[in-house]
């Protein structure tokens, strides 16, 4: 099969628990790629949980992960994962164009330093973003909006083919959420596949193409028009009673 | 006596055995700067604390095993138990509800109280292993230890014990010093790289355990701790960048070094903690002048926010 009919992410009965508390149970979702998929849910449904699964950021109890067709760990090169900005110090005594360099490390093993090419990739991501200008600051002196932005330059400096983003709308000004979607798109048109979580659904039916509607299951998955629907997202955001009801019928009917 | 008399001081007293001092502390302070840096960054300037506590129940069964003060064993038994404590901390923080600053809190005391139990017990009450010593260090004493000639100097033994010591500490941060930035800034982009986010832990707190217990004879438990935050903690206040901030523990380090010295020669103190009180002004220097963080700079001028940051704000606050 060529790269193209592979789907870009699947996963099958991915499960995580949390000191024994299950926070995502058997999530079975192939993504096609080149699709800009928004996963969208309530708080504490799972949706940072599912994305640092798939990366092996928290270990996962059960099920697997293939991307291209491929276990992870061999595919990890063609992966770009985006962490929520709160989860780092942006006190640490780094620069935004350090930041920027970082997308590289992967591809540098554990010795080898950042050269003319990567830094010519880390200026060019900056550029993308609108940071060039800043690549000299500390980023503790930025804006939310700005250090977003710095977070997505890394990102683009991997290179990548499929990416992960945990809540890159989270806490940036309207200019910055703006640059954030076309910069999506462009990311969709040049052939990428790109998953985000995303904590509006206003406008989440009109940022994506597709949509992960998750509960700690997987609600539904598809294309906008299919599953940005009342009676699934009242299903995704009913609380878990709906689900826990649902399971109980399915489980008096085996 | 005019200032030149105070300077000259030391050398005038001590000959080159002054040069023997400096080079000594500066040896213990220069590795303790570099991982010291680490460790603020990551936020675990304690587990310093703890690890220079607990490296002593180590010492104490190497010691009983082998009968031998001087044997390379202490410095490995010490090692284990520096990192036995990280383990336990680790434990703690992870299966209990217990939080890390108290599970940190646990794990050195603990351990150092099982030290002094296991030295009464298996050592008796009148042994060799000084806890005065262990506390305070026996940087002092080095001009009457053990010598070994070297390009036809006569060097002291513990002064090349600690050269090496910093000379594998530095090579170690030649080469993992992109790894280590990148896990203490964004675990989880290390982690989604393949780097193990455990074995860099652990790899990083066997080094500490590694150079606190060679720091351990000279400057004592307590004072080790100093020295791994203060010059780290100054740099941190005159530096945006890592290399840096590393660079200028480096120079604090050097300067502690040469300032506890002077110290000890003038008002004849405890050499280890003079180190450590020329490193505390330093510290309250770079708080006041620090070039990025100095209170005086801050003083002097007041913040004006540039226009495209001010708009930028105003763009937060509306969306």
């Amino acid at each position: 099969m060529s790269d193209e009919q592979q789907p870009a992410l699947e996963t099958h009965d991915l499960t995580v628990a949390y000191h024994k508390r299950p926070a995502l149970y058997g999530i079975d979702v192939a993504v096609p790629a080149g699709s800009l998929v928004g996963i969208v849910g309530p708080n504490g449904a799972g949706k940072s949980t599912f994305i640092k699964a798939v990366m092996g950021v928290v270990p996962s109890s059960g099920g697997w992960v293939k991307v291209f067709g491929k276990p992870l760990r061999e595919n990890l090169h063609r992966v770009g994962y985006v962490p929520q900005r709160e989860s780092v110090d942006w006190d640490f005594p780094v620069t935004v164009m350090d930041v920027a360099l970082m997308g590289t490390y992967g591809g540098l093993g554990l010795f080898r330093r950042p050269g003319k090419a990567e830094k010519k990739r880390a200026s060019e991501a900056l550029e993308k973003v609108g940071m060039l200008p800043y690549s000299n600051r500390q980023i503790g002196n930025l804006s939310g909006g700005q250090q977003q932005r710095v977070f997505l330059a890394r990102a683009l400096a991997q290179d990548s083919d499929l990416y992960l983003m945990d809540e890159p709308f989270a806490g940036v000004d309207a200019a910055t959420e703006a640059a954030i979607v076309t910069l999506l798109r462009e990311m969709r048109e040049r052939g990428k596949t790109v998953l985000v979580v995303h904590h509006d659904l206003q406008s989440a039916g009109e940022y994506f193409d597709r949509l992960l509607l998750l509960n700690m299951r997987l609600v539904a998955f598809g294309e906008v028009k299919d599953v940005y629907t009342r009676e699934l997202l009242q299903k995704t955001y009913g609380g878990r009673l709906t689900i826990l009801s649902e399971v109980a019928d399915r489980a008096a009917k085996l | 006596m005019n200032m030149i008399e105070y300077i000259t001081l030391p050398w005038d007293v001590l000959g080159i055995g002054a040069l023997w001092l400096i080079l000594m502390a500066f040896f213990v302070a220069l590795p303790c700067s570099q991982m010291g840096s680490f460790l603020i960054l990551r936020r675990m300037a304690l587990t310093g604390d703890a690890i220079s506590h607990s490296v002593f129940p180590g010492v104490v069964i190497a010691f009983y095993i082998t009968g031998d003060l001087s044997s390379p064993w202490l410095i490995v038994g010490a090692g284990l138990a520096g990192l036995a404590s990280t383990v336990i901390i680790e434990l703690i923080h992870k299966w209990t509800r217990v939080k890390q600053d108290a599970a940190t809190g646990i794990s050195f005391t603990a351990l150092f109280a099982l030290g002094v139990l296991l030295m009464e017990l298996l050592l008796g009450k009148n042994v060799d292993l000084d806890l005065e010593c262990v506390l305070h260090g026996r940087l002092g004493l080095l001009l009457e230890d053990d010598r070994l000639a070297l390009f036809g100097l006569m060097v002291p033994a513990p002064v090349l014990v600690m050269a090496g010591v910093a000379l594998v500490t530095m090579v170690l941060l030649f080469f993992f010093c992109r790894v280590m930035m990148l896990s203490s800034f964004d675990a989880d982009l290390a982690a989604s790289f393949g780097y193990r986010p455990a074995v860099i832990h652990y790899g990083m707190m066997f080094v500490v355990s590694f150079i606190v217990v060679a720091a351990f004879q000279a400057v004592g438990a307590i004072l080790v701790i100093a020295l791994l935050i203060l010059p780290g903690a100054a740099a941190y206040l005159c530096s945006y960048r890592l290399k840096v901030m590393l660079l200028i523990a480096a120079l604090h380090a050097l300067l502690s070094a040469v300032g506890g010295l002077y110290l000890h020669v003038w008002f004849n103190s405890n050499m280890a903690a003079s180190v450590v009180v020329s490193g505390g002004v330093l510290f309250v220097l770079a708080w006041l002048l620090g070039p990025v963080d100095g209170v005086l700079w801050k003083w002097f001028k007041e913040e004006v926010p540039t226009p495209e940051e001010s708009s930028d704000q105003v763009g937060n606050r509306l969306s």
